[in-house]
């Protein structure tokens, strides 16, 4: 990209000096090295990983386990765990197991980062890597009677599936019948008005208590990194981006795939389309968050008139300005790689004009949400230390993003990994330490100002920008075809938190792996942490203040 | 009594006639000239089927199903709130419960574990119901139709009243649909009902083959399933 590092060997030497560091910290058990183009990647044997892991984590402060990553080659499988640094989302490695093809089994992360347990469920299921000491290695997008694992090489996507509609048995039951306790079974979903989509929470109570709550998530699963492996870098994958997040977050989703394309195939960006990038995207957080916070009210008081209603009315005049610039409302597959696809719609004046009167009347706005919502006596019994996220619990489970920062964690990557135009501008990480609901729903609308300061200031730059220095697109060639076996994991700070795209390419036009690390998969899997124990109407509470998408968590 | 109840029971039919004829053409009384009156014409009563008449209220006063499933649900959501406002139409009550709901609207792409469940809802409604499928998602599965796990269109599952196009549409076009499907409920049209390929049966009924068989260990005789015959898939 355009805007980075001043001196790249200098810095180059550095990675090349921390990457030895590193592997000799755990060189007994690396193989071989297996660089990526953001990391590090060291080859471990499939019965080291959990010793090889925790010491990175302890002595390599590698302590966010960002993504795992199952692919299979023709001689092989591999699962890929991608490392990040939480105080330094630039600090990376990758830690890739081998296991044969005749007999896939590895040994799981799980005992080391608790987020482990769902996306190695994820690998197995769509993959077929066999993780050893695994809590419970079950498929988790497709049904359990799932034949085949579509992801794998041999799959025959024509043959006939059968899937079951079954009541689900209590687990808990038997061990309560015991000590002669009444529990009782509640299934909420996977069409509940609560649940904000598709999710459906096997959840067991005792009276209004959650004993035990466990997500069953799928009920979304619309292939799509299948999809992408079946498109071409350079035209078919972009819209796709915006159908994961869908709340109107397509921008931040673009940018996730092409900032990751970007990096592999060394395109440039011009500074003007950064900018216009930047502030198409600040203005979708700022439609994400409206919902986010429209929907959590609506949770919280079951009102579906007065505020639900006022975060509509935000949306739509975020949406409009969005149409203007893209011609959609909500699908804008706008980026291109490069740049973007179209410079601002003219008149350019009465574009502006409509971004500033937006801004001019979004304090007022954010005054009326305090007033309803944040300084409601309500809402504050109800989710002041309510749904408790301790920040240690939010680092294991990878959670980032506004709930990471409600708890305290100061991650975002806009400043932590700076891409784009961010590290020019001038704003703020809004974090709140107070670990409960109430600190999430303050982290969306204070985020809500911040982004209202970036786009002012982009509006600022662009107004001045000079007429004949207006690229919107630099020279990319017709085909992209990355050189054969290149892989790149590469995040963005979108709307729910750390969105990365790892991919990998084999000297064609289309990836031969794409996988997608979506920051609310992450997210959902702190709910019965914050959940269990708590009173039920807490739970529903937690799970509105996490703002996930079914979308982005399926996939 | 007051004195003048002689007047007000007048026993001569002629003159009653006459003084409430005139007492509508002169616009004195214009309680006969009711809103209705003008719609339906100069006689006072209204002569109709009464399934007719069921079918025109029916159109007008509809209770949506609650019900979101992907990207296409937030227009939805925009449809019914502020500034599109569905319920100018008669149709903007979203009801949590299927059991209260007439109209369902399909918002989203429908991979194999929901569409179970989509029948299951789909089913709980009571008659006469109708769908509106919004999004390229029902009609084909949309930009997601190659997917090993998508289910190529809502009609695969359910009947479908009315199709509206988009990916996703704008709310205008989905109150445009709507709209339509009231005109259709109100002439008293509905689709016809034909078995769709994919349905919930019990696992014992199912014609026995090879994934039948690898199956069989997992599922009960009387679990109710749905088999996706992917080949067959338009
Ligand atoms: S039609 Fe498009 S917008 Fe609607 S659910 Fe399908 S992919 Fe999403």
């Amino acid at each position: 990209m355009s805007l980075e590092e001043p001196g790249p060997d200098a810095d180059a030497a550095a990675v090349a000096r921390a990457a030895d560091e590193m592997e000799a910290l755990v060189g007994e058990h690396v193989l071989s090295r297996d660089d990526h183009l953001n990391a590090p990647g060291y080859v471990v044997r499939p019965d080291a990983v959990q010793d090889v892991l925790g010491t990175l984590r302890e002595e390599a402060n590698l302590d966010h386990l960002s993504c795992v990553t199952a692919q299979e080659y023709e001689d092989r499988y591999e699962s890929i765990y991608h490392l990040k640094s939480y105080d330094d989302p630039t600090h990376e490695a990758s830690v890739v197991v081998p296991t044969p093809k005749d007999d896939p089994r590895s040994e799981s992360a799980a005992p080391v980062f608790r987020t482990a347990d769902w996306h190695e469920r994820e690998a197995y299921d769509l993959v077929g890597v066999e993780y050893e000491d695994h809590p419970d290695l079950r498929r988790i997008l497709l049904p359990e009677t799932w034949q085949g694992h579509p992801l794998s090489l041999d799959y025959d996507q024509e043959r006939p599936q059968i899937v079951p509609l079954r009541e689900h048995a209590n687990p808990l039951e038997d061990d309560q019948k015991a000590d002669e306790g009444e529990t009782m079974y509640l299934n909420i979903g996977p069409h509940h008005p609560a649940t904000h989509g598709v999710l459906h929470l096997k959840t067991t109570l005792d009276g209004e208590q959650v004993i035990d709550v466990d997500p069953d998530i799928g009920y979304l699963h619309r292939c799509e990194e299948q999809l992408c492996q079946n498109s071409t870098y350079r035209y078919q994958i972009m819209p796709y981006p915006d159908r994961w997040d869908y709340i109107s977050a397509g921008l931040l989703n673009e940018w996730a795939y092409a900032r990751a394309i970007e990096d592999m195939a060394d395109i440039e960006v011009p500074e003007y389309a950064q900018v216009i990038r930047t502030m198409g995207a600040e203005l979708c957080r700022i439609a994400a968050h409206m919902l986010a916070v429209g929907t959590f009210a609506l949770d919280v008081y079951g009102d579906f008139t007065a505020i639900f209603m006022y975060a509509v009315r935000d949306r739509e005049k975020v949406q409009n300005i969005l149409e203007d610039l893209t011609g959609q409302r909500l699908m804008f597959n706008y980026f291109r790689l490069g740049g973007v696809v179209w410079d601002l719609p003219d008149p350019r004046e009465e574009f502006f004009e409509s971004i500033r009167d937006f801004l001019d009347h979004l304090p007022g706005s954010l005054e009326e949400y305090h007033d309803l919502i944040s300084a409601n006596e309500i809402l504050q019994v109800r989710t002041v230390d309510t749904g408790v996220l301790p920040p240690a619990v939010a680092k294991s489970y990878g959670a980032t993003g506004p709930v990471a920062r409600g708890s305290g964690v100061d991650y975002d990557l806009r400043r932590d990994d700076p891409y784009g135009y961010y590290d020019e501008l001038d704003w703020d990480v809004v974090t709140e330490d107070g670990m409960d609901n109430y600190s999430r729903l303050l982290v969306r609308l204070r985020e809500v100002e911040e982004s209202a300061k970036i786009i002012e200031q982009c509006v600022d730059l662009l107004e001045d920008w000079p007429a004949d220095d207006r690229t919107i697109q630099s020279n990319v060639p017709r085909t992209i075809r990355p050189d054969d076996d290149t892989e790149i994991y590469r995040a963005v700070e979108a709307a729910k938190g750390e969105l990365g795209i790892y991919m990998r390419s084999d000297g064609t036009e289309q990836p031969a792996r794409f996988k997608i690390r979506s920051p609310c998969f992450s997210n959902l899997q702190t709910l019965p942490e914050m959940s269990n124990g708590e009173y039920i109407p807490d739970l529903v509470a937690s799970l509105g203040s996490l703002d996930i998408v079914l979308g982005e968590v399926d996939r | 009594m007051s004195d003048s109840a002689p007047d007000r029971f007048r026993s001569d039919p002629t003159q009653v006639e006459t003084d409430t004829r005139d007492a509508r053409i002169s616009g004195t009384d214009d309680r006969f000239n009711s809103k209705l009156r003008q719609a339906f014409g100069a006689s006072p009563f209204i002569l109709t089927k009464f399934d007719q008449f069921m079918n025109w209220v029916r159109g007008s006063s509809m209770f949506m199903l609650q019900f979101g499933i992907a990207c296409c649900s937030i227009e939805m959501m925009h449809t019914y709130a502020v500034k599109h406002d569905l319920d100018r139409f008669g149709a903007g009550v979203p009801r949590a419960s299927p059991r209260q709901a007439d109209v369902i609207i399909v918002p989203g792409t429908i991979v194999s574990k929901f569409a179970p469940r989509m029948k299951r809802v789909y089913d709980q409604m009571p008659e006469p119901k109708f769908v509106v499928g919004m999004g390229s998602c029902t009609i084909s599965g949309g930009p997601f139709q190659e997917g090993y796990n998508v289910v190529k269109g809502a009609e695969e599952v359910i009947p479908v009243d009315i199709h509206v196009p988009g990916c996703p549409p704008r709310p205008e076009a989905l109150i445009y649909g709507v709209a339509k499907l009231q005109e259709r409920i109100a002439t008293g049209e509905s689709s016809p009902v034909v078995v769709k390929p994919y349905d919930l049966e019990e696992f014992g009924d199912l014609d026995r083959d090879e994934v039948v068989d690898q199956l069989a260990e997992q599922i009960d005789e009387d679990d109710l399933v749905m088999r996706y015959n992917w080949a067959d898939s338009p």
